[in-house]
């Protein structure tokens, strides 16, 4: 029996950017930005769900972000997931991937009980693939970092594929281990309908408290309760639950600032129209050829 | 805070079954621009196992002192031995600014490094410079500005790390130039001993497969890129027609990659490959900033896009405007034709 944690990350849907999107300034403006399951981590939560099958065990899926962040959260319970966990606080806000692996690290000690951690290789908002690697140093623990294949897992060891540049090895660590993996190396399952009917209703510790802005008979303690008693509650770690430093969350624990942010400059600007016919494509080609470019 | 630095910039020179990696070099050639700019010392810093050829390398590239560390267990790279060493030599010396290459390995290892030193970290940068800056009304003397595209390539964004000793960044291969000297610095080398940790065997490398036919975009004079504007895998058969024809390698965007048009290992652009060729023809390629950055230094360049009001066309030299199924066609068929 085997239990693993999946680390997932909600993005702005960068490849779909349109012009509303950027302020006047050339900033992003990111709440106009559609939210999405950044792809790799579902891929991650994928893998986990397989070595469940395989092996028995439980699959916990962590997420820190904004409280809108239970979204994902319950995309993971669709898809198998047994139990997830939002972590969200005002003061985790503005973190780069020092900061952000501080605060996932400790709430993975918090969490415990795990053999495996898995995530996405890297999210499509930044593109760094560093926030697996940093948890890995902070939990002290080995990383195999662009898994293909979980080959197998036997006692306190576990076989995996992973990408070299030019080709691929074969590994075997020690666990518990951390695992980032690529994209496309199985297809995530599609959500199964009975667990979409269970969970579309689950709800984290933001989630509820909306609900009792909006109506002064809910107690928040009662609704926690409630919602645990049914199985739909999204575990919810603060600030205050978690044993942190708070000089090393956030924009404050974070050594890279953006210090200038600029919109695209373009360059060139010798550019020449070519009609797309047979006789101007020839006077182009003649012009590369007495460019020594061809022939 | 104003803390009194040695200045030094180290290249972490990554080698593979005992070949060195061309961004290392690449990196060694920036990395002696930013110790000249803060008159430092550039160090280049070789793990492995019998690495006297690349330590002797080191030195065509401006190294001013390579530190090597031989093992026999450090042959292959390892992420704990590995990061194990350089966190021990950071934390005994702090250099101003580690570069690591934005490889599979280098990706692996300057995080774990990161992270245990506490260090900023920027991956992917497209430029380094060194400045002067004045960030939250405080004066920073000679800092790291880390130059890279972000957010779905929309903005350029230049990070730096003012408040803590040492400065990272990963950089692609081909993003660089390379630069060797007339004449090799006559470098030092400084070998220290490697003691072996229970917790190296962590992992263990059971099997290695490298295939040695890699392509390579760099040394193409001319490429033919095609990206997802080509709308399916069919129509890319003539982006590989264009460039047999002509005698070009075949490449991609990172959409025509994702989209299985094209392999990874033909990438161009930030997460790829950045290049410099005589000619580079950009078929349906919209021209993401991404893009541009890993091929808008090429000698000519040929855009071939039905939008008008494509990004690539503010970089390209020679635009079509049209349908690829139609002008490729007639591209190869006239260019055929002159050939005869």
């Amino acid at each position: 029996m085997y239990n693993s944690i999946v680390m997932v990350k909600q993005v702005p849907d960068t490849a779909n950017i349109s012009g509303k999107v950027m302020k006047d300034d050339g900033t992003v403006n990111r709440a106009k930005l559609p939210a999405i399951f950044n792809h790799e981590d579902r891929v991650a939560l994928e893998l986990a769900l397989q070595v469940k099958e395989r092996y028995g065990g439980k699959v916990t899926a962590i997420t820190m972000g904004p409280p809108r962040a239970s979204d994902i959260l319950r995309e993971c319970l669709f898809m198998g997931a047994d139990e997830t966990y939002l972590i969200s606080d005002r003061k985790f806000a503005g973190a780069d991937t020092l900061a952000t692996s501080y605060v996932l690290s400790e709430a993975i000690k918090k969490i415990g009980d795990y053999h495996f951690i898995f995530a996405g290789r890297q999210a499509i908002d930044g593109d760094t693939a560093q926030v697996g690697p940093q948890t890995a140093e902070k939990l002290n623990i080995p990383q195999i970092t662009y898994t293909e294949e979980v080959i197998e897992a036997a006692g306190d060891k576990v076989r995996a594929k992973k990408k070299i540049d030019g080709g691929y090895e074969i590994v075997e660590s020690k666990l518990p281990v951390l695992l980032t993996v690529l994209k496309d190396v199985v297809d995530p399952r599609p959500f199964s309908a009975k667990r979409v009917m269970t969970y579309k209703n689950a709800k984290s510790l933001m989630d509820l408290e909306k609900l009792t802005e909006e109506n002064s008979l809910l107690y928040i303690d009662k609704l926690v309760h409630e919602y645990e008693e049914r199985g739909l509650y999204i575990k919810t770690l603060t600030m205050d639950d978690l044993n942190l430093d708070v000089k090393r969350c956030g924009i404050k624990g974070s050594p890279t600032k953006v210090y200038k942010v600029e919109s695209v400059v373009l360059g060139g600007g010798s550019q020449q129209i070519v009609e797309p016919t047979k006789a101007a494509i020839g006077e182009l080609i003649d012009q590369l050829m007495s460019d020594h470019i061809f022939g | 805070m104003q803390m009194d630095f040695k200045n030094e910039v180290w290249v972490f020179i990554e080698q593979r079954d005992g070949n060195p990696a061309d961004v290392s070099f690449e990196l060694l050639c920036k990395g002696l621009k930013l110790s000249d700019a803060m008159k430092g010392k550039l160090k280049a810093i070789v793990i492995g196992d019998n690495v006297n050829e690349i330590v002797e390398q080191t030195f065509i590239y401006g190294a001013d002192e390579t530190i090597v560390i031989e093992h026999p267990s450090l042959k292959h790279y390892q992420t704990l031995p590995y990061s194990r060493i350089l966190n021990e030599l950071i934390k005994k010396h702090v250099p101003r600014i580690v570069l690591f290459g934005a490889t599979v390995i280098g990706r692996d290892l300057a995080p774990r490094v990161a992270s245990h030193t506490k260090s900023g970290l920027t991956a992917d940068c497209t430029d380094l410079q060194i400045s002067d800056v004045k960030y939250l009304k405080q004066d920073h003397h000679n800092l790291l500005l880390q130059i890279r595209p972000a957010f779905g390539g929309n903005i350029i964004a230049t990070i730096i790390t003012p408040d803590v000793p040492v400065q990272m960044a990963t950089v692609r291969e081909g993003v660089m130039e390379l630069h060797p000297l007339d004449k090799p610095k006559k470098g030092k080398i400084t070998k220290l001993p490697f003691t072996p940790d229970s917790m190296d065997d962590l992992v263990k490398i059971i099997e290695q497969h490298r295939e040695d036919n890699k392509v390579n975009l760099k040394a193409a004079p001319i490429i033919v890129a095609g990206g997802y504007g080509l709308g399916t895998k069919e129509n890319f058969k003539l982006v590989e027609e264009l460039a047999h024809t002509i005698g070009g390698e075949v490449a991609g965007s990172r959409a025509a990659v994702d989209a299985g048009f094209v392999t990874p290992d033909r990438q161009v652009g930030q997460t790829g490959v950045t290049v410099r060729p005589k000619l580079y023809i950009a078929v349906g390629i919209s021209g993401a900033i991404q893009h541009r950055a890993g091929m808008q230094e090429s000698n000519k360049i040929i855009a071939i896009n039905s939008d008008p009001d494509a990004p690539i066309f503010d970089v390209a030299h020679y635009g079509i405007v049209g349908n690829a199924t139609e002008i490729i066609p007639a591209f190869i068929d006239v260019y055929k034709h002159k050939l005869k």
